[in-house]
């Protein structure tokens, strides 16, 4: 893709920035924290777009008051899986609405190998497409 | 703490990058202590809390001391944040929760504690019932913590030194790395009755040493107890008329005497009875051919009220709280 030349992972809010620091992602954090958000860590080693549900690290935090807490279970997560990708999302409970408002990735695998486009043939001469991420060659948990 | 106006800034550091300091440059100490409205919050709790010198000592003190981090902060004389974990002892009902409120407050305004909310919990909030509860549920009350004060009541429950493969141990490593690692993040607040604290810190060095505040909270007089009387019964939209005050006296001499006297946690308590022998008084009142009462009679408790107690007639009940 030639658009994104270091084949980093956009998926969610800030992806193609640089990695946020912690000082941001706390940021970030009281500003979900301030609408009254329940944030949550989730972590996986697919990064296929169409992966939506992420593994779940730990329960999510519906009744924080301040951002440390939050930031305490990412760098926990981040020291578990610190090969796998973790992204941080808010929930908006209110009723009615009841889905993320917020996801943002806080770590990445050193290395991103990217993703190949896969054709194949079918009927006649027409061609599908899709796209394979090189990283889902291997096993899970070796992928990275 | 008002009159230290523009106090200027001594070097306590032995000169290393401290050294562009420049020891003539002054901060308005006061400017700080009146943004923080510190004096305000201090003020209420000498208002509103009876008695209890030494505590109040000891959180002047604190304040002070955040005051003055402050000001060698504004002026480039970095130190690494204080420790602030407490540990109040005391007998049941001389006010650790209601301080322990307080302290949240004033950390707060100081600007210690980014939140000011208070978690209140016991060990069991902390402590799981099988292996590899115990840590998650810890974490989960150190998160919902943190830029607060975490209140841990009896805390001596934690550690049981009669079960080995008693769970509190893990809480309590969780806790302290916790309390060293994040301080500038929480504050720790233990409470409990004094002996038994003595006992816990004993057993967890760690613990003791982690704690620089050890605050003692002193059982309330006489006349303390009747002025915190006075205080609850107004604060209730009730009052005394003068034989009840001099009633309300009477009890409190005998109930100090009394096993299970919880200071003002008795005295709440027999207000509370009071109250619902003047209901009780009222409506035998309605029965008795007198049905109209007086806002005045609906508010005024009377020393019948409260000689009716079992305290009284019973100079060894033992049960009465």
């Amino acid at each position: 893709m030639m658009t994104n030349t270091n084949q980093r992972l956009t998926q969610g809010q800030f992806s193609f920035l640089p990695d946020l620091t912690d000082t941001q992602i706390t940021a970030q954090l009281d500003y979900a924290l301030k609408n009254g958000w329940a944030i949550g860590v989730e972590y996986t080693d697919d990064p296929h777009p169409r992966n939506t549900y992420w593994e779940m690290f730990g329960n999510p935090m519906f009744d924080l008051k301040d951002a440390a807490g939050a930031l305490m279970e990412i760098n926990s997560a981040r020291k578990t899986f610190p090969n796998q990708y973790i992204r941080v999302t808010a929930f908006d409970a209110t009723r009615g609405v009841e889905s993320p408002t917020m996801s943002y990735i806080v770590n990445r695998p050193a290395k991103e190998p990217g993703f190949g486009l896969v054709r194949q043939e079918v009927d006649g001469r027409a061609i599908r497409y899709t796209i394979h991420s090189y990283a889902t060659d291997k096993p899970e948990s070796e992928r990275y | 703490m008002a009159a230290m106006a523009l106090v200027t800034a001594a070097r306590l550091l032995p000169l290393t990058e401290e050294a562009t300091v420049d020891d003539a440059k002054t901060v308005d100490l006061q400017a700080i202590v009146r943004d923080s409205n510190v004096t305000e919050v201090l003020d209420q709790l000498d208002r509103e809390l009876v008695g209890l010198a030494p505590v109040k000592r000891r959180i002047r003190e604190i304040a002070a001391y955040l005051a003055v981090t402050r000001a060698r902060k504004t002026l480039g004389l970095e130190a690494t944040p204080p420790s602030l974990h407490m540990c109040f002892t005391g007998n049941p009902g001389t006010g650790k929760t209601t301080v322990a409120l307080r302290m949240a407050e004033i950390l707060h305004r100081l600007g210690y504690v980014r939140k000011g909310h208070v978690v209140s919990v016991t060990r069991d909030d902390l402590v799981g019932q099988y292996i590899g509860h115990t840590a998650p549920k810890t974490k989960e009350v150190l998160k919902r913590a943190m830029g607060g004060v975490l209140f841990i009541d009896e805390a001596y429950y934690l550690y049981r030194p009669e079960n080995e493969r008693d769970y509190g141990q893990e809480s309590i490593e969780i806790l302290l790395q916790v309390m060293e690692n994040n301080r500038d993040d929480l504050v720790v607040i233990l409470a409990g009755y004094h002996d038994r604290m003595n006992t816990f810190f004993s057993s967890n060095p760690g613990m003791s040493s982690r704690i620089a505040h050890h605050v003692d909270f002193p059982d309330y007089s006489q006349p303390e107890l009747l002025s915190i009387a006075g205080k609850m019964v107004s604060a209730m939209n009730y009052r005394f008329d003068a034989d009840a005050q001099q009633a309300m006296g009477y009890y409190i001499d005998r109930r100090l005497t009394q096993p299970n006297f919880a200071n003002a946690r008795s005295v709440r308590n027999a207000l509370d009875r009071a109250r619902l022998r003047q209901a009780n008084r009222l409506f035998a009142g309605v029965g008795a051919g007198r049905p109209n009462v007086t806002a005045d009679d609906l508010s005024t408790l009377s020393a019948s009220d409260i000689l009716a107690s079992r305290v009284f007639d019973a100079p060894d009940s033992a049960d009465k709280t």
